[in-house]
């Protein structure tokens, strides 16, 4: 197995849940306990619950999307992993380029389970349920691409979690309104353009996160 | 190991902030040389270490390199969760080494194998951490405090590791503010490059 293989590995055994990194089902639970608590604040409406839960849950996701960001990169920046890996001609760009596909992997495929108890708690039907995890499968690789470049960038600053979801929030408002978009308007260009940032997102991040990793090395 | 490593210095120059912390400093090793860095704390031993790695920039000069690089600092890159055996196995597994468990065992590490990395003592960590160094056999070798928080019989482990380093061809730069009997007397003082 290649170099970037055991990488991958050893990523994923960090941060899938229950792995070492403490990476665990909170995010999962997080999004659950959203879409739960929505329909007791709003009052049992159905039809405006049908109208508002597509909404809901990509504002629980994007927010989810936050909480495993504080363990994504300053503990190996610390333990010296980064600098072990380029003395084995391991790349920070290449490190970073895994560290998002391990990211995405621990947290994404969960995220669009839930999705299917959220939508029925909320009473989303077949079609709105569709279109949501469609924009939810083409918006959560932007998602991930955002946490981790904005990770690597504070993660020298020893800012904590609260920095960093504060700016990953601004960050992530174009994939939510095509996202969320497309459920107003299912024919729309919506999904396709959520899908587009996310794209050029994960294009940029792993130059993005390893120019940062380097940075954090000569402060 | 690669036949004749080699590294060397031109006129190397770090800058930290805004402080020139040493110039003009040049050195050149081949096969089978040690190289004693000394100097007080803060002198500037680990960001010349960290610039021969190829880890930081120079301010000015440069480093030429031939033969892979293996560096023990005061980190031990491994992860804290993990049982010591699978977090050097992690390392030796990317470096092609097929016996990691012969060096965790040279190094006395043997039946902490099973131990998690973070409940590992000073001394137990940079132990570890030159494990990994040895699974790892590469030609020049960068230690930055090597000798910190080992007791006399790890200080005689490392000064024989280097030794046998050094026998084998491969080239070993220490920087440490302690006594350390190496293969050759070479000592660079940092302080001699001060402006």
């Amino acid at each position: 197995m290649s170099a970037l293989g055991k990488l991958l590995l050893r990523d994923l055994a960090l941060l899938l849940p229950g792995g070492k990194r403490g990476g665990s089902l909170l995010p999962f639970l997080f999004f659950l306990a959203v879409a739960m608590l929505f329909p007791f604040a709003v009052g049992p409406d159905a039809p405006l619950l049908a109208r508002t839960g597509g909404g809901v849950v990509w504002v629980a996701a994007l927010l989810a999307a936050i909480l495993p960001l504080d363990r994504l990169v300053a503990p190996d920046l610390e333990l010296g992993i980064f600098d072990q890996l380029h003395l084995r001609g391991v790349s920070e760009e290449a490190a970073m380029a895994v560290r998002l596909l391990a990211h995405w992997l621990s947290f994404a495929p969960l995220l669009l389970l839930a999705t299917l108890p959220a939508a029925a708690l909320l009473g989303l039907e077949g079609e709105t349920v569709r279109i949501l995890l469609l924009g939810l499968l083409a918006g959560t690789p932007g998602l991930a691409a955002l946490g981790l470049m904005i990770a690597a960038m504070t993660a020298g600053l020893r800012v904590g979690a609260a920095l960093t979801g504060l700016l990953l929030i601004p960050m992530a408002v174009p994939i939510l309104i095509f996202g969320a978009g497309a459920l107003a308007q299912p024919e729309g260009a919506g999904l396709g353009l959520a899908g587009a940032i996310s794209l050029l997102l994960v294009a940029a991040t792993p130059f993005a996160a390893g120019a940062a990793i380097r940075a954090a090395r000569e402060g | 190991m690669q036949p004749g490593p080699k590294i060397a210095a031109q006129e190397l120059a770090c800058r930290r902030g805004d402080r020139l912390l040493f110039a003009g400093l040049s050195f050149e090793l081949g096969a089978g040389d040690a190289l004693h860095l000394s100097g007080p704390n803060g002198i500037g031993k680990t960001s010349l270490l960290r610039i021969l790695a190829g880890l930081l920039r120079p301010f000015a000069g440069e480093v030429l390199r031939d033969g892979s690089i293996g560096m023990v600092d005061g980190r031990a890159a491994l992860d804290p969760q993990a049982p010591l055996g699978q977090a050097l196995q992690f390392w030796s597994a990317l470096d092609g080494c097929t016996a990691p468990d012969n060096h965790a065992d040279q190094l006395g590490l043997g039946h902490l194998l099973d131990v998690p990395v973070r409940y590992l003592s000073t001394g137990q960590l940079k132990r570890a951490a030159l494990a990994r160094l040895l699974a790892q056999d590469a030609a020049i070798w960068l230690l930055d405090e090597p000798l910190n928080g080992l007791d006399i019989e790890g200080v005689a482990l490392v000064e024989a590791l280097v030794a046998r380093h050094c026998a084998g061809g491969g080239i070993a730069l220490v920087a440490s503010h302690q006594a350390i009997t190496l293969p050759t007397r070479d000592v660079l003082a940092i302080v001699d490059f001060l402006l």
